[in-house]
């Protein structure tokens, strides 16, 4: 019996095949990326809530209007600007903050009022948590013992922000959407220049880096090292609750 | 001289044979790298820029929510939401919100985020009264879709 050959298929057309189907691909699909800036909603008032006053200098007042300007701490800045208004209320008095370029900052606006950063002292700490241990609160507990970690971390004491103290923002109905976004991404963008000056100098490393290799790693000492850094610059940016622009607004 | 003859030298052909594969091999990175489209946009979005971008690894988790002026003209130029497939009412969105939850596992329905993808050019209003929706509904954890760019100085 003759063997018979199997003739060659010729493979030249595959190529123009596969064009296809990859020219289809890339027509019928679009690079759909989830990124954005993130951010966390209030939790519903309860309709008894009472308003809270809060001291004077403890709130940065953002406010953006119909024809997007800017009303910070009553007076009109630049969306430019607002990053470095806000650090500096951040910062506010800056001894005990653990910046070494940042010995001082100089209250150059005489009307500008900052919140007062608190003393976080060791000594105290360490009596503030065998009592809360004997009066079994744990929660609070644990929260002095990531202040004692942190003053670890630093090497030194360090100040606070006053729990009042934040960043409030209040938006028109008819502000763009463009600038409410650029206002909220200033007001991140200072906090988190904030913390990566302070963990450049504390842990010679970025602190996005810290969190992301956080991300990878799930290593403990380095939540310890984000802790820290959050205790002393937290992120405190609150929405007022939407109101009628009629009522007083400018 | 007959050594130096010139001797007529052949170009041999080059084997095309491996070009469907190098092919192949970018029509499997694009689909990879793509995510497809699972609907339909019904509303024109120009996403604003922002520098401070975080990115969602855990894609089934998201919820999209667009807001702008629709595609079709018909409908109107003032901006209008689209939940899933179709134009939707403030309203409606407490009732969605539930829904997609429950599309979820149990054990993630909490972890559900809304992606917001606003046109750049939309006024407040309508995000406000969005938002304070999703307050309602207990979603709270919101993403403002945005392309990234660098940080000013």
């Amino acid at each position: 019996m003759a063997r018979r050959e199997v003739p060659e298929i010729n493979a030249g057309s595959m190529a123009d095949i596969a064009f296809l189907l990859l020219i289809f691909w890339l027509v019928t699909t679009t690079i759909d990326s989830d990124e954005g800036v993130k951010r966390q909603l209030p939790p519903p008032l309860p309709p008894d809530m009472e308003e809270q006053e809060v001291k004077d200098g403890d709130v940065y007042n953002v406010r953006t209007n119909f024809r997007d300007e800017l009303l910070v701490e009553k007076e009109m800045l630049s969306i430019h600007d607002l990053k470095d208004g806000a650090k500096d209320f951040l910062i506010a008095t800056g001894t005990g903050l653990l910046h070494p370029e940042r010995p001082n900052v100089e209250l150059e606006d005489e009307n500008m009022k900052y919140p007062e950063r608190q003393w976080v002292k060791k000594t105290e700490l360490i009596v503030l948590e065998q009592s809360f241990l004997a009066s079994g609160q744990d929660k609070r507990a644990q929260k002095v013992r990531d202040k004692l970690k942190a003053i670890e971390l630093f090497g030194s004491d360090y100040r606070e922000l006053p729990g009042s103290a934040l960043i409030s923002l209040q938006t028109d109905r008819h502000t763009s959407y463009n600038l409410y976004l650029q206002v909220q991404n200033e007001l991140e963008a200072a906090v988190n220049e904030l913390r990566d000056e302070l963990s450049f100098a504390k842990f010679n490393e970025s602190y996005a880096s810290l969190e992301e290799r956080y991300g990878r790693t799930k290593e403990e000492s380095l939540l310890e090292k984000i802790k820290a850094i959050r205790l002393v610059y937290p992120q405190r940016i609150s929405e007022a609750e939407p109101r009628d622009a009629s009522q007083g607004y400018y | 001289m007959g050594k130096f003859k010139k001797k007529k030298r052949e170009m041999g052909t080059i084997s095309t044979a491996s070009l469907p594969d190098i092919v192949f091999m970018l029509l499997f990175f694009f689909m990879v790298a793509t995510v497809l489209r699972t609907e339909e946009e019904m509303v024109r979005v120009i996403r604003p820029e922002a520098s401070e971008i975080y990115k969602i690894e855990k894609k089934h988790l998201i919820r999209y929510i667009n807001i702008g002026p629709p595609q079709d003209t018909r409908y109107g130029t003032e901006p209008v939401i689209q939940l899933n497939d179709q134009f939707a009412d403030v309203v409606q969105i407490r009732k969605w919100v539930k829904n997609e939850r429950l599309t979820l596992a149990e054990a993630e329905q909490t972890k559900m985020w809304v992606s917001m993808k606003v046109d750049q050019d939309t006024k407040m209003g309508v995000v406000t009264d969005v938002k304070q929706e999703l307050r309602k509904a207990s979603a709270l954890k919101v993403l403002y879709s945005a392309n990234s760019r660098e940080r000013t100085n």
